[in-house]
Parts: structure tokens; C-alpha cells; sequence
């Protein structure tokens, strides 16, 4: 007898599969105005998000493309007034449907009505491990003790809850009592995000960038964590990009596990995608997922191996990590073909690296909140 | 409430948490675990526990069960359903009933 839990199997490269989770943005209406936000710096206006009908359209052909997880996400996806009637529908085609959110805007009822509705997860956002400084950051005053509520309503309704922690220079210190927290306020799983330089998030690069100590040991601390609270917390972390030896497997490949909706319907491989002005990108209102899935020109531009550069063709690591990021080969080589200039192997490591130093050297300084 | 895996044993009786449930993935064609951010693929056996699970035998029990389906030891077999079990509270998959 033999019993197996096995992730899923080796990519086959020869050919696309298909996708396993979609992003639903359902609006970028946000609440907050954290320094992080990785929503593109022109957000889309609400008349032109996607109907309620549209979107359940566009989950149906998920759901039959092979979509498994769907994530309602944002902006604030509770500024969405069908957020009830999203979930029930995506429910009921069988999706395994997870609500990111702030918090912010849902009452005890709204949480009950979208658990009644079938919603399997909700992901809370946290900005910090105190009200003063948490509420700094996320620029909304009141904004920590309503999470704290938010989180009690979900653990009472039963469904299971992630906390989700951007940590940055200004909180990285204190990811164990993030991890503290999250297991006071009941959650099974904490997903701890070091920020990434996308979106308005670039703009507060200097402010934002963790300094190498502060990354060494946070790893430390993730490692004591995960081995302490087994069985009791599930601990995801995102490590620091610009610290890394090696680029991240950005998306799981680009075009393979993954797609992301925008509020308007544009399709993308990841969320920042939009940044390579080279790409142009289908909408939903006008062809197939399927379509856009295994045929668009943007989905196609970096699957497999032929569009990597010898550097990355010949390295032991390409089914490893797919040469890593294209938004950030695109920001920082010029360049969204490029080897990741993480890499090690880069010819821009040295570069960045230096800038790193640089950065994570300069006194702490202040940052722009988006949108006050 | 938290289950703690090194509890877990044939007296046990465990079901799965509420967020955590199987589905027949009918593009891969195949049974697949969902929880949330997870996605496991599961061998027929792995099925058959996962579905055994019902909060309402134990898993000597559940063992001795399948030991006369499939004609096996039940010793073996039941040391493998524990073993299971372990991996999956050790994913905070799992409620434990008693």
C-alpha cells in the first residue's frame, strides 16, 4: 500500500497546462493607502470595472479551463457592493474561492452572509503589530482595531484564516509578533511578504528596503517559527528578492500556474505584467480565457526555454526558477528578456547589489502614502 | 480546535478542517486536496482515507475496514493511516473530534 502526497508533478515544458489559480481584481478602490501597494501607478476608475454578470463569466470559464483556486482580490474587493453574489456564484462552480482583503468596510453580517455564500478563505491583511504604528502605515486611522475585529468574526464563522504581512524596513523587526499575533487572533496560516518593487511600491524604494541584517535575521526567525508552531500555524514567506542569490520563481513561470484579471478585464500573467510596454493584453470583454490562456501573444512571450538568454539556457537552475522575474528583469536591466538581475550569474548583480547597500545604508527616511 | 500530530494515534477520530476538501479536478482528471494556498494531488489510497475521515470512526477502525477490502495486514495498514494523518495535521488540515 502505498500513500502519497505529492505536489504537482515536473513542468512539462513542451506544452502550457493548465492554469491552477486565477487573481480576481475585482476593483482597485482601496481604503488604504499603504506605501507598498503593488496596483499599477494609474488605477482603473470604477465605471469601468467589470459588471457582476461579466465577472461570473469570466469565473465559469476558469472554472472549465481548470482553474482551481480563485482569489477575490483588489484594491479592497468589499468596496465591491455583488461581493456576496461573486462568491455565491464562484462557489458553486466548485472554485476554492479566498477573500484578500483589509478589512476594512466588512461588518460581522457581511462576513456571515459570505460564508453562508460558500467563501472557503479569508486572507486579512496586517500592517503592523500596533494600532499607532500599524495605522501609520495603511494611512487609515482605525484601521488596526478593525482588522482585530474582522478577525475574530472570521474565526467565529469557522472558516479558516490567513493573516497576510507585508514586512518592509520599518516592520521587519517585529515578524514574531506578526507570528504572536496571527496565532492569537486563531489564524492557521500566516503569509509573511517582503515587499516587492512593483507599482507604487517603487516610488518608496528607498524608504521601504529592508537593510541586510534586518533580512538575515528575519529569516533566522522564520526558520525558529516554522519548526516551533508546526501543526499550529502554516508559515509562507517571501525572502527579501534584492538579498537573494537567486531570483524567485516569479508566478511559478510565467504562463504556467497563474493568470490575474484586472478590474476592467484585461488579462495578465502576473499583476505587474503591464509594465513591459512591449506585451499588449486581451480582455475578457472581447476573447476567451482559453483563448488568451494558451494562445495570446503575451502568455506565449516567455513560456518554455527559447526566449531566455544563453545565460539562463545553459544554467542547471531554468525549470528551477524560469530565469526569474520578467517585471523586474523589465525595471531593472531595461530589458524583460533578461536574466533576473538577482541572479548571481547576472552581469547586473554587482550593480544591484551596490544599490542595495546603498539604500539599506541610508538613514531611515519617510514615505508617500498612496492617494492622501 | 488545533490538532497536535504527535497525539495522533489508532484511537484516534479526525476530520477534515472546515476550508479543507476534495475534488474531483475533471480537466487533470484526477482527485485533488484543497485547502487554502494548497493543491494536493492524491493516489487512490490517499482517497479512500481522506474520505474515511468522518469524524466519526477512529482510524484503528477506518485501518481494520480496509484491511478486508484490501485483503492486507491490518497492522501495516493502520501504521500508514496514522502516518497520513500526521502529515496532514502537521498542514493544519485536519479537526480533531477526539
Amino acid at each position: 500500500m502505498s500513500i502519497a502526497i505529492a505536489n504537482d508533478a515536473a513542468p512539462d515544458v513542451s506544452r502550457a497546462p493548465p492554469p491552477m489559480a486565477m487573481l480576481a481584481e475585482l476593483t482597485h478602490r482601496c481604503p488604504l493607502a499603504c506605501p507598498y501597494c503593488s496596483n499599477p501607478i494609474a488605477l482603473t476608475p470604477m465605471d469601468e470595472e467589470l459588471a457582476t454578470e461579466e465577472w461570473i463569466g469570466v469565473f465559469r470559464q476558469a472554472a472549465d479551463l481548470g482553474v482551481l483556486h480563485l482569489h477575490l482580490s483588489g484594491g479592497e474587493p468589499a468596496a465591491r457592493r455583488d461581493i456576496v453574489d461573486l462568491t455565491e456564484a464562484a462557489a458553486s462552480l466548485g472554485l476554492y474561492t479566498n477573500l484578500i482583503t483589509s478589512g476594512v468596510g466588512l461588518t460581522q453580517a457581511r462576513i456571515n452572509s459570505l460564508t453562508d455564500a460558500g467563501l472557503d478563505h479569508v486572507q486579512l491583511s496586517i500592517q503592523g503589530v500596533s494600532p499607532e504604528e500599524a495605522d501609520r502605515i495603511s494611512g487609515y486611522q482605525g484601521g488596526y482595531e478593525r482588522k482585530m475585529a474582522v478577525a475574530n468574526w472570521v474565526a467565529d464563522s469557522g472558516v479558516p484564516l490567513t493573516i497576510n504581512a507585508v514586512c518592509h524596513r520599518w516592520n521587519m523587526h517585529e515578524i514574531d509578533a506578526m507570528i504572536a499575533l496571527a496565532i492569537r487572533l486563531k489564524a492557521r496560516r500566516i503569509e509573511i511578504a517582503t515587499v516587492q518593487f512593483h507599482g507604487w511600491a517603487e516610488r518608496n524604494k528607498a524608504a521601504l528596503m529592508p537593510t541586510r541584517e534586518q533580512v538575515e535575521r528575519a529569516t533566522g526567525t522564520v526558520a525558529a517559527a516554522r519548526d516551533k508552531y508546526q501543526g499550529v500555524l502554516v508559515i509562507d514567506y517571501v525572502p527579501a528578492d534584492y538579498h537573494s542569490m537567486y531570483p524567485k520563481a516569479c508566478m511559478g513561470g510565467w504562463g504556467r500556474v497563474g493568470l490575474n484579471v484586472t478590474p476592467s478585464g484585461r488579462v495578465l500573467p502576473c499583476h505587474a505584467a503591464e509594465t513591459i510596454p512591449s506585451l499588449s493584453f486581451l480582455n475578457v470583454r472581447e476573447s476567451s480565457l482559453s483563448e488568451i490562456w494558451y494562445e495570446s501573444d503575451a502568455f506565449n512571450a516567455y513560456r518554455g526555454e527559447s526566449w531566455m538568454p544563453a545565460l539562463c539556457q545553459s544554467c542547471e537552475r531554468k525549470r528551477v526558477d524560469f530565469g526569474g522575474c520578467r517585471c523586474q528583469a523589465m525595471a531593472l536591466a531595461d530589458d524583460a528578456g533578461a536574466t533576473d538581475p538577482v541572479c548571481i550569474r547576472s552581469p547586473l548583480r554587482e550593480r544591484l547589489t551596490q544599490e542595495t547597500e546603498r539604500l539599506s545604508a541610508a538613514p531611515q527616511g519617510d514615505f508617500i502614502l498612496r492617494g492622501r | 480546535m488545533t490538532v497536535d500530530a504527535s497525539v495522533i494515534s489508532g484511537s484516534s477520530v479526525v476530520k477534515l478542517a472546515r476550508g479543507v476538501r476534495l475534488r474531483e479536478d475533471s480537466v487533470r482528471g484526477r482527485t485533488v486536496l484543497l485547502a487554502p494556498e494548497r493543491a494536493i494531488a492524491l493516489d487512490d489510497i490517499a482517497i479512500r482515507i481522506v474520505q474515511a475521515l468522518d469524524g466519526k470512526r477512529s482510524l484503528d477502525c477506518i485501518a481494520t475496514d480496509f484491511a478486508a477490502t484490501f485483503e492486507a495486514p491490518a497492522a501495516q495498514i493502520g501504521n500508514d493511516v496514522v502516518a497520513f494523518v500526521k502529515e496532514l495535521s502537521l498542514r493544519r488540515m485536519l479537526e480533531l473530534v477526539q
